[in-house]
């Protein structure tokens, strides 16, 4: 950049220094825009993305030098204000040599000492690495960290980067461990929001009261204990993708405040009467059925509507087919990497253990099983013994899993469905015997939490420990 | 050497985007660079296809445009046609540099 545009910066060091040697260095494009949006600066970065020199540029309207389709369209500065919050847009612009870029552009406003506006940041990315990348990326069999080449899950991977690239809301459903966290960010990251933030929060884990404050915010002195202003989790993923997940246990309270969010897209805090105008996509998630949730009037059917607009089913592993085989070998390769172990793949009667067991957990329980597995082989073929005791004794249990979507809280734990099924009476004995065991040895010794998790009472826990003479 | 020029437009500059413009000014000029016809064509929708196929159609031999894609401008190329690109400037004195024949792809004439 020319020495002859100086623009020095006082009060920064000691001595005063020039804006250029700041900017220049920095690897992503800058443009500096005075109030009428005509270039005052550009950094060395973006003279080498547009092929416009700063001497050339300087004073020249923006749209001219940036050459994006925004600038015509609908350019995101003419209603910016020094109160606006950043914007972050994906677009494209034609450079010098007439390359077709597409760009990610981030534009807010400066603000003078005395909170006037005093032009405008414009910081563009080039986007070509990640979209070639991206385009590698996106065979039949992954799309981010979801793998997958069963017909329902390339049908997923196939919608999904249409679906990333419109704002509608997504509704996930899909059994626990299936993966609904992990598509959720997929769609954020394929999106044109990718750069803004992803906000994951969990419905069912805070009281209403908290979760109020959490997603909406609240003003100072809003309530005891609200010592400052906290802007909520609607306003932190502001140009962004919020992600709510357990949504089926979201008060019904708040399912009235999610829905007024949703028809204006403001934000009120706790406390306050003016709202935010928050640019942001919904992904919901929920291992429940919401549809009978309705029915049950537990949950709003207008919400649901809304939130509906399209809706990713996840399957569960077992619906999968040789998925399972494909999702085995990448977490084997893949432990057998952290642990440094040569494994040589699984014995046939360790696979088949595999294939037989119905994985209520699903994927997560598949990668728990494959890490332990790895964890206990030293070396060589992964054997039956290196597999969790569990998936051999249990195998028969399973026989008659819930495949009903969505419902995974239909799946019970082995220990406590063991009871339902019809053995042999010396078998059953023996097994019921190391059922208590193990879960005395999972609580510590607690009978209470024993009790609870074999699904019985504690003084039949207590009985039955007398009857099989189980020395606590 | 009597020429028809095209000039995409962007309110009264020469459009950023040649794909991008939905207005263009087609002039005629005479040998001795005089404008003898001026008109501008208002496009229903911007499509940088739609307007080569308006610049082979009007048989335009120079085009003055800002950013153009190399695909289109290879094809103008390809069809006798010269494109004058990454030209900035109101339209007026686009068309005087024009006039003067001094007007050069990359002009920024302020």
């Amino acid at each position: 950049m020319s020495t002859l545009l100086r623009t020095p910066i006082k009060g920064l060091f000691e001595t005063p220094v020039e804006l250029p040697s700041l900017i220049d260095e920095v690897p992503l494009s800058i443009v500096v825009l005075d109030t009428r949006r005509r270039i005052a600066m550009i950094n060395r970065a973006f003279e080498a993305l547009s092929g416009f020199s700063m001497e050339e540029s300087k004073g020249i309207q923006c749209s001219h030098i940036m050459r994006s389709k925004l600038c015509i369209q609908k350019c995101p500065l003419e209603n910016m204000d020094v109160n606006s919050e950043p914007v972050s847009v994906e677009s494209d612009m034609i450079n010098k040599d007439r390359q077709l870029v597409p760009v990610r552009i981030n534009l807010s406003p400066i603000r003078d000492a005395e909170d006037n506006l005093a032009g405008f940041l414009e910081t563009v990315e080039d986007l070509r690495p990640i979209k070639e990348v991206s385009s590698r990326g996106t065979h039949a069999y992954i799309f981010r960290h979801l793998i997958g080449k069963s017909p329902e899950m390339v049908r997923i991977f196939q919608t999904l980067p249409l679906l990333a690239q419109s704002d509608s809301a997504i509704l996930i459903t899909g059994e626990t461990g299936t993966g609904k966290d992990l598509l959720a960010e997929a769609v954020h990251q394929a999106s044109n929001r990718a750069k803004g933030p992803f906000v994951k929060v969990n419905c069912g884990a805070l009281p209403e009261t908290l979760l109020e404050s959490e997603l909406f915010g609240h003003q100072k002195g809003a309530f005891t204990g609200a010592v400052e202003n906290k802007p909520g989790r609607f306003r932190l993923a502001h140009n962004g993708t919020l992600y709510l997940t357990e949504i089926g246990d979201l008060p019904l309270a708040l399912q009235v405040k999610l829905l007024m969010f949703l028809d204006d897209m403001v934000v009120y805090p706790l406390g306050s009467a003016k709202g935010f105008q928050a640019d942001v996509r919904i992904i919901a998630a929920t291992h429940r059925n919401l549809d009978h949730m309705v029915k049950e009037g537990k949950f709003r059917q207008d919400l649901m509507f809304r939130l509906n607009v399209v809706r990713l089913h996840l399957p569960p592993l077992r619906e999968r087919g040789d998925d399972i085989r494909l999702i085995l070998d990448h977490f084997m390769n893949i432990f057998a990497t952290r642990f440094r172990k040569k494994i040589n793949g699984m014995s046939k009667k360790a696979l088949k253990i595999i294939m037989d067991y119905p994985f209520p957990g699903n994927v997560r329980e598949l990668r728990n099983i494959i890490e332990y597995a790895v964890n206990m082989c030293s070396k060589g073929q992964i054997h039956s013994t290196h597999l969790p005791a569990y998936l051999a004794e249990t195998k028969h249990f399973y026989g008659r899993v819930s495949s009903e979507a969505g419902e995974g809280s239909g799946w019970a734990s082995p220990v406590a469905t063991a009871d339902k099924e019809q053995s042999g009476q010396k078998t059953w004995a023996s097994l019921e015997r190391d059922m208590i065991i193990k879960a005395l040895v999972k609580t510590k010794g607690r009978r209470n939490k024993a009790a609870d998790m074999l699904g019985w009472g504690r003084s039949t826990l207590w009985r039955k420990i007398k009857q099989y003479k189980i020395d606590v | 050497m009597a020429q028809k020029i095209l000039i995409p437009l962007y309110a009264d500059q020469v459009a950023p985007r040649f794909d991008l413009a939905t207005e263009v000014s087609v002039v005629s000029m005479a040998d001795d660079g005089r404008p003898t016809e001026k008109k501008t064509v208002v496009l229903p929708r911007a499509s940088a296809e739609q307007l080569c196929h308006l610049i082979l159609l009007e048989k335009i031999s120079t085009v003055v445009c800002g950013g153009i894609e190399d695909e289109y401008y290879q094809y103008l190329k390809w069809k006798n046609v010269t494109v004058l690109d990454s030209v900035i400037g109101s339209y007026k004195k686009v068309l005087k540099e024009l006039e003067s024949g001094t007007l050069r792809a990359g002009d920024i004439v302020r």
